[in-house]
């Protein structure tokens, strides 16, 4: 129950990056799980080539994920903002099929791990794992930098401007599509340092990528759009699901669950359990 | 009247090619070749009903087919029916479960219903995949006897090779008929701006949730007859996702919209999957080729290879629709 709380955070995490890139920029990004699945990568290549601790690893990984979100915008994703949302799911998924493809064929379908355990925190009868502690905590702190960015700076400030109104934001002196590539790079970035962090907390292949996506949208979708703050709240939700159903049935009717939830959260709150009934 | 449009009587050239071909040389492999293009013309055609016709993307497409895959084959090695009525049972029940489903579903408006779709997809294979009667995840296997009925496998596979390619000539059919239908001009109302759908007074649920359902029968069927033909079924054959988004490559690859584009991509694509899957050095890169492709065809060309033909060859907008 309490190892769901603490995977639920980086779930949340998964979900900001796609929550930030469909509010600001109406795009529904589906590279997403490729990125986290790039990301588990990128921590099991960094870490075997240098044995440093994953947690000082993330940051390079987030560096890296910035910029590939910048490349991917200027790609695929800025010539179909404003065309009709068809075609922003298509050359979004068009990116995705690339990135698995190579993946593919770089590293097969089978599972690599990261070979790393914290020592856990034993309290009562209960033992938690220290990688779940430490990923939950990680998590957290980004969350709450990317909150203070959002809300404090210069930057944060333009990206919430673009995402209220696009044109108005330009008369006032900001350059749009500057701000949607950072916006961009940021929701890559998140995806990527995700997938770094679950990557020390279970084994994972190339598509594993695929599962953490889907969680996300369903996240995202109880959250409502645009909400990094009520992502993490929803991811913690669905890991917390997840953990209390998990003694009662079979893993693999997990699914089937959270996909009934989020197809009728979808229909009966289509604003999310959090989002606010305002136009 | 629909006997005086070409492109009706090209759906019939198409057929007689399908069916002259591999019986000319009586040749198996060219048979095998060709139902995979005919199955992928049957999604595609009816997946441009939804994408194309009514503008809401549906990424889980292939559920329809995995479950009448299903229900087929459980019908004909469970239950003991003969093959045409499992599979037009298979197409019923599947409509039916579209329609309701849809009937929930389709309240929500674009990319919102996209995701439901994949939501639908994730779920009936994990609801598949935990259900005793069809085999959990291992699935279900055709007995030897179940192909008797057709005079044995060999004819048996000759049999449902013809009966796909019928499936697939109605497929065809279905999309012109609806396509100059007042049904089929509310569903173009609703792609252009739904909300001035509505004032005008389409029931745009209902009309979303019928072709839905209609673009869920003849998937159903025809996965009712490819997996009888294979003999065999799980759920990771029958839903899979990747095929469900190739079918989308292949429809903007043709061109969404139209009835020969949506099958002159299924069948270029299908072609070029096929040759770079058995090629030695480029089967692990098919999905970067399928994905750079259709990254190509939505920036440059978002009509698809017949907006092509229609911008050099404006006169064949009244011959091919």
């Amino acid at each position: 129950m309490i190892d769901g709380l603490l995977v639920g955070a980086v779930y949340g995490l998964a979900a900001m990056g796609l929550s930030l890139i469909w509010g600001v920029m109406d795009v529904i990004n589906l590279t997403h799980g490729a990125m986290i699945a790039l990301g588990m990568f990128g921590m099991y290549l960094f870490f075997t080539a240098t044995a440093a601790n994953p947690y000082v690893l993330l940051l390079p990984i987030l560096a890296i994920g910035l910029l590939l979100g910048i490349l991917v915008y200027w790609m695929a994703v800025h010539w179909v903002l404003g065309r009709s949302q068809l075609m922003s799911l298509l050359s979004t998924f068009s990116v995705n099929m690339m990135v698995i493809g190579i993946g593919t064929a770089l590293w097969s379908t089978s599972p690599y791990n990261v070979n790393f355990t914290l020592k856990g925190i034993t309290v009562g009868a209960y033992t938690f794992t220290g990688n779940h502690i430490a990923a939950a905590c990680s998590a957290l702190i980004i969350a709450l930098l990317l909150e203070l960015f959002l809300y404090r700076t210069r930057m944060g400030r333009a990206i919430r401007a673009v995402a209220d109104n696009r044109e108005a934001a330009e008369l006032m002196g900001i350059s749009s599509t500057a701000v949607l590539a950072i916006a961009f790079g940021i929701g890559i970035a998140l995806a990527l340092g995700s997938g770094a962090l679950v990557s020390t907390l279970f084994p994972f292949t190339i598509l594993s990528g695929a599962i953490y996506q889907l969680k996300s949208f369903v996240v995202t979708v109880l959250a409502g759009l645009g909400k990094p703050l009520g992502a993490l709240a929803a991811g913690v939700l669905l890991g917390l699901l997840e953990g209390a159903v998990t003694p009662f049935i079979a893993v693999s009717w997990i699914p089937l669950i959270e996909f009934g939830l989020f197809v009728v959260v979808l229909i009966l709150f289509p604003r999310g359990i959090f989002g606010r009934a305002t136009a | 009247m629909i006997f005086k449009r070409p492109s009706f009587w090209l759906t019939f050239l198409l057929a007689a090619v399908f069916v002259y071909l591999p019986l000319r040389a009586n040749d198996a492999a060219l048979r095998e070749d060709l139902i995979l293009v005919a199955v992928a013309i049957i999604l595609v055609s009816n997946l441009n009903l939804m994408i194309g016709y009514t503008g809401y993307v549906n990424f889980g497409h292939i559920v329809f087919y995995g479950l009448g895959g299903y229900v087929g084959l459980y019908l004909v090695s469970v239950r003991g029916w003969h093959l045409p009525s499992a599979a037009v049972a298979a197409g019923i029940f599947v409509s039916i479960c579209a329609l309701l489903f849809g009937l929930g579903v389709l309240r929500l408006r674009g990319a919102y219903f996209a995701l439901a779709t994949v939501g639908i997809l994730v779920a009936v294979h994990a609801f598949v995949s935990n259900f005793d009667p069809w085999g959990r995840s291992t699935g279900m296997y055709l007995p030897f006897e179940a192909y008797e009925p057709l005079g044995g496998a060999m004819h048996a596979l000759w049999v449902t090779y013809y009966l796909v390619i019928a499936v697939m000539t109605l497929s065809m059919i279905l999309s012109l008929v609806i396509k100059r239908s007042k049904f089929g001009l509310g569903l173009f109302a609703i792609r252009e701006d739904e909300d001035a759908a509505v004032v005008l007074g389409i029931n745009a649920t209902v009309y979303k949730a019928i072709i839905y359902s209609v673009s869920a029968f003849l998937p159903a069927v025809a996965g009712a007859l490819m997996f009888y033909k294979n003999g065999m079924i799980d759920p990771s054959i029958a839903f899979e996702y990747m095929l469900s988004i190739e079918g989308i490559v292949m429809l903007m690859l043709g061109g969404q919209g139209t009835v020969i584009g949506a099958a002159m991509g299924a069948g270029l694509y299908e072609r070029l999957r096929s040759y770079l899957l058995t090629s030695p050095r480029l089967s692990n890169f098919h999905l970067v080729i399928a994905g750079g492709l259709l990254l190509v065809v939505v920036l440059f060309a978002s009509s698809g290879l017949i907006g092509w033909l229609y911008k050099f060859v404006p006169r064949s907008r009244e011959v091919i629709e």
